[in-house]
């Protein structure tokens, strides 16, 4: 991720559009606080508020721009409110599962033999567990809440992160400059921290990136079933759950927090594309350069 | 071929232990003693006692481990916490219809897949390859969730209201209406499909968005080798390359992409089956969660993971059969 992969991502219309939306999600989950004081500080009259259609106004006069749910409350302040959770959640989960992902292959890269084998299996049987049910698994042992969806994401994510982090590891561990920092008496773990690890994480970068947009989805997808962020706490998912209920009267209440889902969700994985062909890019033209022989990862997804 | 399948099967061991064994941590890590969910709070100690030694929770763990393990190779699973009948019962009924959606879903976003990823991969570069392109990216980020919703708001709420023609109007819940026992076998069948249609059509545009994808830059990639300008300069007509070049050496990969494929379905399958309340295996396992109810929560996540390693299996066994020097590199 020097210069080159970078001035690439600012020429794709990928990076531009993903980061953009993930940009105005974020700002919209800064506002959240502010907006809540303004959408009328006591209840009124509920019967006359609830349901109001989008762009409507409310007898009271206030214009409620995405329209209100069932308890009259304003559905684009509740959007802004739910970004905060959602993107806490994804970004949270995201990088947990780099971490143990990172921990996890760059152990079996780089010490090999046995403890490369079990981590193998390890991996090979997490990824052999669909998420979805294991995430319910997770759920059903423990209270719900954002803190254990946050782990419960991360420990059902880091499978990707760590195949390709150990395979990057492994060419790596063979390559001159680590020989030669070997060579001068560098200890493993250093060599491992300064040398190898920094060099590895291009790859899981774009995992990272796709990691979370699907952590964003689980995450609503949890809240959605009612096993994830518990209502009041505004979230996409149980806004979601709950337009599910008036889908007939009032089709907006599950499709504003359901179009912001698939927007950021879309948006991750535009920015992965985009990161995963400037890193292509930067690659093809290194090796167009130098001659070098290719890193050799594919960038399985 | 023999001997590689047996040394993939053997592969798989290990992991399958895996899976079993962390299956039974967790049902022992479970809040709550089994035996006093069983029985209710006012049961008395004897009784409670007397369960606990029948079903042998009074033994080592080491002991419970390995008879648990053969137990559950022998197909009893143990019993339902909320249903009060065997586990084997409760998930009897739904793999049927779990096995039913993900099989037609599967079928149908290859066929679809394959064949979008091939239009693009002939005509790359043309505005319908991006149309394409476009349309795929965004197809495969939607959430299952969404894309159900959004089928039942317009197929089963917005047919109604907008007045389609009945053929249009489609069943949002369950596998199939309220009294169909008593429907003709024909009219029966009909009917069994009807309910089949939006949930299988909710996983399988997903699933076609990524098959899609994928397929467009192997298929793109093969019609790049050195080979098909050399059918193409003796005069190969352009739909022959792409079956006997394009799509023959594009197989290898759309095979081992099944199995990134499946758990994705599965996972899938839990909201849609929720949605559409589909009577499967997802369905019992969010009721299943909802009730605390752990032996089901963990036969299920079990069974949808050997689920996985067998069709992986069966994947790396395809591979095999499509490219001999799969089973060379191995």
């Amino acid at each position: 991720m020097k210069g080159g992969a970078g001035a690439l991502l600012l020429r794709d219309r990928r990076a531009i559009a993903g980061g953009g939306l993930v940009l105005l999600a974020a700002a919209a989950a800064l506002a959240a606080p502010a907006l809540l004081g303004t959408s009328g500080g006591g209840l009124g009259d509920i019967v006359a508020r609830r349901f109001v259609a989008p762009l409507a106004a409310t007898p009271d006069g206030a214009l409620h721009l995405l329209g209100t749910d069932a308890f009259g409350r304003d559905l684009f302040v509740r959007l802004c409110a739910g970004a905060r959770v959602s993107l806490a959640v994804g970004f949270l989960a995201a990088f947990t599962a780099l971490l143990a992902g990172v921990a996890a292959g760059a152990t079996a890269g780089f010490a090999g033999g046995a403890a490369d084998r079990a981590i193998v299996t390890l991996t090979d049987a997490a990824l052999a567990v669909p998420r979805v049910p294991l995430l319910l698994l997770l759920v059903a042992l423990f209270e719900p809440g954002v803190l254990l969806v946050v782990i419960a994401l991360g420990l059902t994510g880091w499978m990707g992160v760590a195949r390709l982090v150990r395979t990057e590891v492994r060419s790596l561990r063979e390559r001159p400059f680590v020989e030669a920092a070997r060579a001068l008496g560098v200890r493993p773990a250093r060599l491992l921290a300064r040398h190898v690890v920094p060099n590895a994480l291009a790859p899981a970068l774009v995992a990272t990136a796709l990691g979370v947009g699907n952590a964003i989805m689980l995450e609503a997808g949890l809240s959605f079933l009612g096993l994830g962020v518990q209502p009041p706490t505004a979230s996409w998912g149980n806004m979601i759950a709950a337009g599910r209920d008036a889908l007939v009267v009032a089709p907006w209440v599950a499709l504003a927090p359901a179009g912001a889902v698939a927007a950021v969700v879309l948006a991750c994985s535009l920015l992965a594309d985009a990161l995963e062909a400037a890193l292509a890019g930067e690659h093809a033209r290194d090796t167009a350069a130098t001659g070098r022989a290719s890193r050799g990862t594919p960038l399985a997804r | 071929m023999l001997r590689y399948a047996v040394r993939r099967l053997l592969a798989a061991v290990p992991i399958v232990v895996l899976v079993l064994t962390v299956t039974f941590a967790g049902l022992h890590l479970a809040p709550g003693d089994p035996v006093r969910l069983y029985l209710g709070p006012e049961a008395d100690a004897a009784a409670a006692a007397a369960l606990r030694h029948a079903w042998g929770l009074d033994r080592p763990l080491a002991v419970q481990y390995v008879a648990w393990l053969a137990d559950f190779a022998r197909g009893d699973w143990g019993t339902s916490l909320a249903q009060r009948r065997p586990v084997t019962a409760v998930l009897g009924s739904a793999l049927g219809p779990t096995l039913l959606l993900t099989g037609a879903s599967l079928a149908l976003s290859y066929l679809f897949g394959v064949l979008v990823g091939a239009t693009q991969a002939m005509r790359r570069g043309t505005g319908l390859d991006a149309t394409l392109t476009a349309a795929t990216t965004v197809a495969q980020a939607l959430p299952s969730y969404v894309v159900a919703l959004g089928l039942v708001l317009v197929f089963a709420y917005g047919a109604t209201l907008w007045g389609w023609p009945p053929a249009l109007r489609l069943p949002a819940l369950g596998a199939e209406s309220v009294g169909a026992d008593f429907l003709a076998p024909g009219a029966r069948l009909a009917d069994r499909l009807r309910h089949l249609l939006l949930p299988v059509a909710t996983l399988a545009l997903i699933g076609a968005a990524g098959v899609a994808r994928f397929a467009r830059a192997s298929i793109a990639g093969a019609l790049r080798q050195p080979f098909v300008a050399a059918a193409r300069s003796r005069g190969l007509a352009e739909s022959r390359i792409l079956v006997r070049h394009g799509l023959r050496n594009a197989l290898l990969p759309l095979v081992t992409l099944l199995g990134l494929q499946l758990p994705a379905l599965f996972s899938g399958v839990v909201f849609v089956e929720t949605i559409f309340a589909w009577p499967g295996m997802g369905h019992v396992v969010v009721q299943a969660v909802l009730a605390r109810d752990y032996p089901v929560v963990m036969a299920t996540t079990a069974i949808f993971a050997l689920l996985v390693v067998a069709s992986n299996l069966l994947a790396d066994l395809l591979a095999a059969l499509a490219d001999p020097r799969v089973e060379v590199a191995a």
